[in-house]
């Protein structure tokens, strides 16, 4: 025990909480007892340590991403792989300014986000109040619970034939698939958020004399919002995935289908502006989520 | 003299076995008489049903055998003429302080004006002012706990049932809290049960103290306890002979229990 204290210390400079991460600091900053040692800096000081403290911060999350680009602008240049299949970042970044100026990729990324903002907000409106029921109700849990796990672990896009087939090849099914996707962790967070309420709380309820319906509304609903969260924002990243593969088959409109003709067309670098809208897009979409998710459970932080 | 406010007459508590296994006798035969405003401290070996006592009274549980009775009438399911406090604080982590002890009057009716008030006054009371709007993984055990009496007490029990509340506190702050808890009983005349298994604590606190009996649980011996007014000088009471007097009683009746109850959980974890 003492010796694993030892390695963290030793390697870190300082002692790490095993908690703490890197979102955390935000919450405390914002705790009132933070202030106080603040103050132990004189003025000038303080700001430059604090500004030195973000620039840290903001190579070493960058960093990464930068070696990436970096090698992705050179190994073409230099012959290390063919510059048709992969053109220099440069080149990528000049052809999705075509792009975005032209018009085409806004069409594009709009017909997306139709598609999968209201996959994923028709999944939020049925995967919550189900798997708050199924919840709630332990015999129909335990009832439905190997059919939840049975198509919780069959690919959503397996079953894009399926919906093809009976709905068309529209938006309906496009939708369909979407909606069918994010259910699944949506749902089953729900569930679990809801069986998981610590029972301390629960008997606390039962020992004031609390209806059914006031135990829910006054303890369980406000304790499973965090994870109830933590599904919805993993459903996010499940509907652009699952759209752009569906956009893929039969679609006149939409990254998915951009990214697929351009490769057909060989449009190589129409391709990767494609690629790199989307991957943007779903970091912007993740961090949105995160942002809410933090909000609504900060009294979860330690 | 005084009025009987709560009595167990003959409580047995049984717990039938899982998946074939015998079934768990928790209580047997328990005869207690607690008064009003009266602080009992309930003591134990560890699985001897101290806890099973509690949820008795505080009707999250139904006896198999006898009655429990609050002022002579049976109870039949929870209630907020008593309070619990529980040893983990259930406080609800995304309410203040002040929300937390709000719970417990919002389910009484008591109007929301009024609500903040009462709540203001009773973490008063448990010394949390100015803490009101933290919560509570802002706050460190001992005040964790403190605002889970002052939720207790807000909406006004007759009965305040303590399942060893500082049991998971470090020795100063459980100190501090135990004087502040028979501070709080002088002021307010509730009828505490309090349950521990710390024998100072059980001194310290208990104008009497039951000991149970090792598995299945019943009262072995009630112990008067003499200290008087002296309980909460700020002199070092544990120090003094009747306390010392009064610490070992409750040490011998415990000791044979204690030892039966490790021997049976040696031959259950054995089986």
């Amino acid at each position: 025990m003492s010796s694993t204290t030892n390695t963290r210390v030793a390697e870190g400079g300082t002692v790490v909480h095993p908690s703490a991460r890197p979102t955390d600091a935000a919450a405390v900053a914002a705790a009132p007892r933070a202030p106080a040692r603040r103050l132990a800096c004189p003025g000038g000081r303080r700001w430059g340590r604090r500004l030195a403290g973000l620039l840290l911060r903001g190579v070493t999350k960058s960093v990464a991403i930068v070696a990436l680009l970096v090698l992705w602008e050179v190994a073409p240049r230099v012959g290390l792989v063919d510059s048709t299949f992969l053109p220099p970042f440069s080149v990528v970044v000049e052809d999705w300014w075509t792009l975005a100026t032209n018009g085409q990729l806004w069409a594009n990324t709009q017909a997306s986000l139709v598609r999968s903002l209201s996959g994923f907000g028709l999944a939020v409106l049925v995967g919550v109040p189900l798997g708050l029921l199924i919840g709630w109700y332990r015999p129909v849990a335990a009832l439905l619970g190997p059919l939840l796990e049975l198509f919780r672990n069959t690919a959503a896009l397996a079953l894009l034939p399926v919906f093809i087939l009976l709905l068309g090849i529209g938006e309906t099914s496009k939708i369909a698939i979407v909606l069918y996707a994010c259910t699944w962790p949506i749902l089953l967070n729900t569930v679990s958020a809801v069986r998981e309420v610590d029972p301390t709380l629960l008997r606390l309820a039962r020992s004031m004399d609390l209806s059914a319906p006031r135990i829910f509304q006054k303890v369980i609903l406000p304790a499973a919002v965090p994870t109830i969260f933590t599904g919805i924002r993993l459903a996010g990243a499940v509907s652009i995935l699952v759209l752009v593969a569906a956009e893929m088959v039969g679609a006149k409109a939409g990254l998915g289908y951009l990214i697929n003709s351009a490769q057909f067309n060989f449009a190589i670098p129409d391709m990767y502006a494609g690629i790199v809208t989307i991957a943007v897009l779903g970091v912007l979409f993740n961090q949105l989520l995160v942002a809410v998710e933090r909000r609504l459970g900060a009294w979860r932080l330690p | 003299m005084t009025t009987t406010r709560i009595a167990f007459e003959n409580v047995g508590k049984v717990f039938p076995g899982r998946g074939g296994a015998a079934d768990l006798v928790a209580l047997d035969g328990v005869d207690l008489e607690i008064a009003a405003g009266e602080f009992l401290v309930v003591v134990g070996p560890s699985g001897c049903g101290k806890s099973t006592l509690l949820d008795l009274l505080g009707g999250l549980t139904t006896p198999s055998s006898g009655r429990v009775l609050l002022d002579g009438v049976p109870v039949t399911g929870p209630g907020l003429d008593r309070g619990i406090v529980f040893q983990q604080y259930a406080l609800l982590p995304w309410r203040t302080a002040r929300g937390n002890v709000e719970f417990g009057l919002e389910a009484t009716g008591v109007p929301r004006r009024e609500r903040a008030a009462r709540a203001r006054e009773h973490l008063e009371l448990v010394g949390l002012a100015g803490f009101e709007d933290r919560h509570p993984h802002e706050l460190s055990g001992g005040m964790r706990q403190r605002v889970a009496i002052a939720r207790s007490l807000a909406y006004d029990p007759d009965v305040l049932l303590m399942d060893e509340p500082f049991a998971a506190l470090d020795a100063q702050t459980r100190e501090t809290l135990q004087d502040e808890l028979l501070r709080i009983w002088e002021r307010t005349g509730k009828t505490v049960v309090f349950i521990t298994h710390g024998i100072d604590e059980a001194v310290h606190l208990g104008q009497r103290v039951a000991v149970l009996t090792s598995r299945p649980g019943r009262v072995k011996h009630v112990v008067p306890i003499g200290l008087g007014a002296r309980r909460h000088e700020a002199d070092d009471l544990r120090s003094s002979p009747e306390f010392a007097r009064h610490r070992h009683e409750i040490w011998s009746l415990l000791r044979d229990e204690v030892a039966l109850a490790q021997r049976l959980e040696k031959e259950r974890a054995v089986a």
